[in-house]
């Protein structure tokens, strides 16, 4: 039984949408079924590794709805199936709840997440920047941060020769 | 007293040039290596290339025991801090080559997170362009220094008080300062 | 930057005063690049690791969405600089799927070649940094003499000996020559002698051994969980390959063997690396023996390649072609849609998440490293070992700091 037919059994009203484009299989899950899903195709599934955790900013894309779109790529290592689960969370305050309890490797796929976007996750054991400094206020892959930047990185005291 | 009867294995000369010639010829490097061109600098101190050919081979870590930082790599806004650091603890004489377009501008990252060139905020005596520099261009731009180090250095390095200002560009970009002040945006301080 | 109170929060009982604190990093010799670890150690065993990366984020992902799909292979060569033309061909795999581009024949066998010379480019730094970090200076030696060998072959083909830049969409830059064949063929013969070589310097040396048998242990169930591809979940018996898994570029039709080891250590690591050299070995004397002959860039017709110079440059289908690829507001569209799609990178499945909004640029451009994931690992693997076995550990799961930070 593929994946697809599972979630279709498992979750028959719960607004799933299934899509596929070049190899990819899709499903696209509302938020608040998100662990449901994903526990789902752990368990019974087979989706023994969480590959990537990655997001989306959709605030200059053409007819979005949605602030941000959160994909999870799941692998089935004994038999090589791949699913990519996606959903979607808004601002303000955008929390998912956190898959480290199912796969430990969201711990610093999370932690990314998080430091690039300001999407919160909660139950995540350690939860804080992992790229940038800890004093950066903004989440720079966010469509509304500049890629020069706001001048951080000019901000440094100079060091010259006879100081030295 | 004039001094009489020199045997042929005495030479006379300045104590600046008796230093400047040791100093030039046992450049200990403190490989500052972050990224790519740490990959190039490895491949200058190995087998075909061999910088030890210029005496320049005894790579320290440590920047207590160096005198000349090779920057290879970018340098980002989470690591400037270290790279002063370790400026300020390595012994005078000493000397800093900017190793690769990341180091010497930000080359290709002109992004949030890189700082676009050391210079601007330590002193680089040269500048070795490339993305990476081939061994070759290090190893051109360790005998420039070692040139400049012969002409212009001094016994005690009086050369070094004199340069009290910054040598490199601003640290701010005229267009940068422009949009902050059109855009009523604060910079952030960081400490 | 002080380290959290947090991360000791479970030390700091009365009783537990004795544990030092000894900051690693971020610049130390055996990090290779830029990492920092904060250890708690009692004597000299690791009782916490606690590691800070980010010394090296240099927003290539936010860089991804303001170059278009060939100018940002020049940002994905930095990434892993250690085997740069195997990020190229993992983000034009990418882009190609999600173009719906399928390669010419030519095309496809240089790709995998150089796939292949990546992968023994990689491995070679490894092991010989994993053996310098560990006393043997020699292997270092013998093992960058072979890098070199390698350089010479990238840069007949691209021009450039680093960062060569080579693929471009729906193809790569230039056609190979016979001298190109040629010296692949001399590096091959010349390989052996210096594997055989390495082979008897480590893999029975008892002072190497001593120290990376038993050392940095991961089982296959945290390896499966953790994420952990590539070499380092081969080496704890997780047969995994894309390569053979999900076939592209010409992998299907070589005869391969996909190396796994059972011991999960530094040990099978070692070993594991050394045998997939041979292996990639095998596969590109395969593939030299019959590179197709043809075009190496798919028909121009589709709109989105770009043509060889002398046509641009002498008639006016070329000229038009190369306009309609490079001006921003000629050029072709992408569908609007996301994609992920993996390689078998050296260093484990390196994908690249797209979202396309209907440009020649990429809405997002998400790489899937496989060194970040490897590193969150690392804690683990180190706890509970001697102080001296982080330089081993750290050497084996070999860490790329620009592809960790990016």
């Amino acid at each position: 039984m593929s994946h697809q037919e599972l979630l279709q059994t498992r979750f028959p009203a719960a607004g799933l949408v299934f899509s596929d484009f070049r190899d990819n299989h899709r499903v696209q899950v509302p938020k608040e079924r998100l662990v449901e899903v994903l526990t789902c195709l752990k368990t019974e599934g087979g989706f023994d590794m969480l590959v990537d955790i990655t997001a989306v900013d959709y605030l200059e894309y053409e007819d979005a709805d949605d602030r941000f779109g959160v994909v999870y790529v799941l692998l089935n290592t004994s038999t090589g199936e791949r699913t990519i689960v996606k959903t979607f969370v808004n601002d303000p305050d955008p929390t998912l709840p956190s898959m480290y309890p199912l796969w430990k490797s969201a711990d610093w796929t999370e932690r990314e997440v998080y430091d690039m976007f300001g999407i919160k996750f909660e139950g995540h054991p350690d939860l804080r920047r992992i790229l940038m400094p800890d004093e950066f206020t903004t989440f720079p892959l966010r469509k509304d941060y500049p890629l020069k930047g706001r001048g951080e990185r000019h901000n440094f005291p100079v060091i010259t020769r006879s100081e030295s | 007293m004039a001094v009489k009867d020199i045997p042929d294995n005495v030479f006379m000369t300045t104590l600046d040039a008796a230093a400047n010639w040791s100093r030039a010829n046992s450049l200990w490097p403190m490989p500052f290596a972050t990224a790519c061109c740490g990959i190039e600098l490895m491949a200058t101190a190995s087998s075909r290339f061999d910088l030890s050919r210029f005496g320049a081979e005894v790579m320290r870590f440590s920047p207590r025991q160096c005198d000349l930082m090779i920057v290879a790599g970018r340098v980002v806004m989470k690591m400037l801090p270290v790279l002063q650091r370790i400026w300020l603890q390595m012994p005078e004489p000493k000397w800093c080559i900017s190793m690769g377009a990341c180091a010497c501008t930000g080359g290709v990252f002109d992004t949030y997170a890189v700082v676009q060139g050391v210079d601007r905020f330590i002193p680089v005596d040269m500048y070795v362009p490339g993305c990476p520099p081939r061994p070759e261009q290090l190893i051109a731009g360790i005998i420039a220094l070692q040139d400049k180090v012969i002409k212009t250095g001094t016994f005690n390095g009086r050369e070094f008080a004199k340069r009290t200002v910054a040598m490199g560009p601003p640290p701010f970009d005229a267009d940068e300062l422009i949009r902050i002040r059109e855009g009523n945006e604060q910079l952030p301080v960081l400490n | 930057m002080p380290f959290q109170v947090s991360d000791l929060a479970e030390l700091d009982a009365p009783e537990k005063e004795y544990l030092w604190t000894l900051n690693f990093g971020p610049q130390h010799p055996a990090t290779h690049t830029t990492l920092r670890l904060v250890l708690t150690l009692d004597g000299e065993r690791v009782v916490k690791a606690v590691p800070y990366i980010g010394y090296l984020h240099s927003g290539f992902e936010k860089l991804g969405e303001d170059l278009d799909f060939n100018q940002y292979v020049t940002i994905v060569d930095r990434m892993n600089y250690i085997s740069p033309l195997a990020n190229e061909i993992a983000w034009h795999h990418a882009v190609e799927k999600l173009l719906d581009i399928e390669l010419t024949p030519r095309c496809k066998y240089i790709r995998t070649i150089l796939a292949e010379i990546m992968r023994i480019q990689d491995h070679l730094l490894n092991v010989g940094t994993c053996a310098l970090d560990l006393g043997g200076f020699t292997a270092f030696l013998y093992f960058f003499t072979l890098r070199e060998q390698i350089y010479d072959i990238v840069e007949s083909a691209s021009g450039q000996r680093f960062h060569t830049s080579y693929t471009r969409v729906g193809g790569v830059m230039f056609d190979v020559d016979n001298a190109w064949v040629d010296k692949i063929r001399a590096f091959c013969k010349g390989f052996r002698p210096v594997h055989e070589e390495v082979h008897k310097l480590l893999t029975r040396n008892r002072i190497f051994i001593e120290r990376v048998q038993g050392v940095g242990f991961l089982s296959k169930e945290d390896a499966i969980n953790k994420g952990v591809t590539g070499p380092l979940a081969r080496a704890s018996g997780v047969l995994r390959d894309i390569r053979k898994d999900e076939p592209y570029l010409a992998y299907p039709d070589f005869d391969f063997k996909v190396v796994a080891a059972k011991s999960g250590d530094c040990y099978g690591r070692y070993l594991v690396r050394m045998a997939e050299m041979m292996e990639s070995l095998k596969i590109i004397e395969q593939a030299m023996e019959n590179i197709p002959a043809g075009p190496i860039n798919v028909d121009p017709e589709t709109k989105a390649v770009i043509p060889a110079k002398p046509a641009v440059y002498r008639s006016i289908e070329g000229l038009i072609q190369h306009f309609e690829v490079i001006m921003p507001n000629r050029q072709a569209g992408s569908p609007r849609e996301e994609i992920y799609a993996a390689t078998e990178s050296p260093n484990g499945e390196l994908g690249f998440y797209i979202a396309g909004d209907g440009s020649w640029k990429a809405y997002r451009a998400r790489c899937r490293p496989p060194s970040y994931i490897h590193f969150a690992t690392f804690p683990d693997m180190i706890k509970d070992h001697q102080l001296s076995d982080v330089v081993a550990v750290l050497g084996s799961i070999n860490i790329i700091a620009a592809e960790l930070d990016r």
